[in-house]
This record gives C-alpha cells, structure tokens and sequence, in this order.
C-alpha cells in the first residue's frame, strides 16, 4: 500500500495538447506528489494499461483521466475496455470531455466511469476544475493503489 | 426514514448509514448547500434495497441521483447492497460513494473492484466529518455531471 511519501502516478488520456498542457500545469502546483503521464490516442492508452511496448516499465496509474472522443481508438471502447478487465477494473476513470451530451453522461456512468466531468472552455474554470479532482481524488478519496 | 427538502426540483441523494449522529451531521451539512437537494436517510441495508426498487412504501421514492453508502450495515452489509446496485442494469449508473470508518486495503479494493465510484473513509473528528460531506457535495453536484435518468434519446 502506498504511503503518503509516495507519489500518485496519473495516466492522462488526452489529444489536444492545448488541454494536456494546462492540465500539467494544475497538476504540477499540486501539493501532493503526483508523475503525470499523457499519452494522446486510445490505443496508446491500452498499450500504457497493458504494459505492452513501449510502456514495459511504466507503473499502473492510480487515475486516469479519459477524454471520450480521441484518435484510433474513441475514449468510450477505452472505458468499455477498462472497466471489463479483471486487472484494471478497479482504477478510478474519470471521464474528462468537451461533451455534456445526456446520452454520453448516461453511457459513460452505465460502463462504470468512476465519474463524468464535462471540460469547462475558459482556461482558468478548466484549470480550476483539475485542482477541483485533485482536491477530492487525491486527498479525500482513497485510491486502490497496491504496492509496487 | 427522514428527509430534507429545499424548494425547486431537488437532486436526490441516498444516505445509507447506521449511525444517526453522522446522519445527522450529513443532514445539516447537506442542507446548508446552494444546491437544491433532498437527503433520504436509510439505516440499514435491505431498507436501502426496498427504496431503490420502490417496494412497498417506497412505491413512490423517486431514484436517487448519488448514493452514500456505509459499509457496515445491519441486514445486509454494504458490500453486498453495492454489488447488487452495481450488477441491475437499471441502477448501475448511479453513483455510489462508499462513506465509511474502514480504511482496510481490502474493503478499498473490493468496492472498487465492485465498481464503486469512490471510496472514502469517514473522518472520526466530527468537524472534518462535516467538511468531507461539503467536500463531496461541491464535487458531485457542481463540478461532475450526474447522470440523466435515461440516456437522453426522445
């Protein structure tokens, strides 16, 4: 089990750079220990998941956070995917999108998304809203980190 | 069973705790909101089943829109209550926050493994009790979408 001293290893599933750029910024200013990894496609993010190369050596992330519509793999197959995998099904997944479709809140929960966040467009609310999931999920939420 | 209304179309939040000093504490904290909620306190597990397949008195409980749920139940403990939510394809989208005294590595990875959307364990300091219900309301009613009762096609 992870202590407090160890950080909390963040996967990132994200395509626009703009949006990976200003969540690294957020997350940086964390005042827990955090490695954020971003990968930019849905392929590479199983990839990532699986540890298949080139990720042999990367740790399991504690969080991801999962854009819906991304390149070569849609963010809803990654969550599907997730979240039917005995291994990885227990990793919180919050779904962090442009969309606030009814019918994509409504899907995202029923593959059990551990939440749905719709991105705000102004930066500074964008910006506010990581520190609002650093806030609660990486100091009032208990994450089910094992030891590595 | 005891509830909390404000005026206007409220969210509905599921309370399932044992205790009725926390339930109290989450009843004030949650009834101090800028949000429009309704809090439906249940004490013990299969109460907490009856509410959510509308049973009995509970013929006409609104679903409710996030779920906070003790582990250690009488009847039917919190485990078995979460996997049940978490297996009907009717209630699996809900939101279910484990709320409870437990910080064993074990319960965390079987509610997660259950499919819980979080887990937090209950502060015993009875002021940071309070802050971890605001907590939870800032995030789940403002920051996060809840979901919709359908998937919002006509």
């Amino acid at each position: 089990m992870k202590n407090e001293l160890t950080p909390i290893d963040i996967l990132l599933v994200e395509d626009n750079p703009g949006d990976s750029r200003l969540a690294k910024e957020a997350l940086k200013d964390s005042k827990l220990k955090n490695n954020l990894f971003i990968v930019d496609d849905g392929e590479e993010a199983m990839k990532f998941l699986k540890k298949e190369s080139p990720y042999e050596n990367v740790p399991r992330p504690d969080l991801i956070l999962l854009d819906l519509n991304l390149p070569k793999k849609d963010g809803r197959e990654v969550l599907k995917e997730i979240k039917t995998d005995d291994h990885l099904k227990r990793i919180p997944v919050v779904i962090l999108t442009m969309s606030k479709a009814e019918e994509d809140i409504f899907k995202s929960y029923n593959l059990h998304a551990n939440c749905f966040i719709t991105k705000p467009i102004d930066l500074d609310q964008f910006i506010k809203v990581v520190q609002s999931i650093e806030n609660f999920w990486l100091t009032i939420v208990k994450l089910p980190n094992e030891a590595k | 069973m005891t509830t909390n209304q404000n005026p206007g179309t409220p969210i509905n939040i599921l309370l399932v705790e044992d205790n009725p000093g926390e339930a109290r504490l989450a009843l004030e904290a949650l009834k101090e909101s800028r949000l429009n909620n309704k809090l439906y306190i249940i004490e013990d597990g299969e109460e907490a089943l009856f509410l959510l397949y509308k049973k009995g008195k509970y013929a006409d409980a609104p679903t409710p829109d996030l779920i906070l749920l003790d582990l250690n139940l009488p009847k039917k403990n919190g485990l078995e209550v979460l996997s049940i939510i978490k297996h009907d394809t009717r209630l699996r989208r809900i939101p279910v926050i484990i709320l409870t005294i437990s910080s064993a590595v074990e319960d965390i990875i079987k509610s997660y493994d259950l499919y819980a959307n979080c887990y937090i364990t209950k502060p015993i300091d009875l002021d940071k009790f309070t802050q971890v219900i605001k907590t939870i309301e800032d995030f789940w009613l403002s920051t996060a979408q809840l979901p919709p009762e359908n998937n919002g096609n006509p």
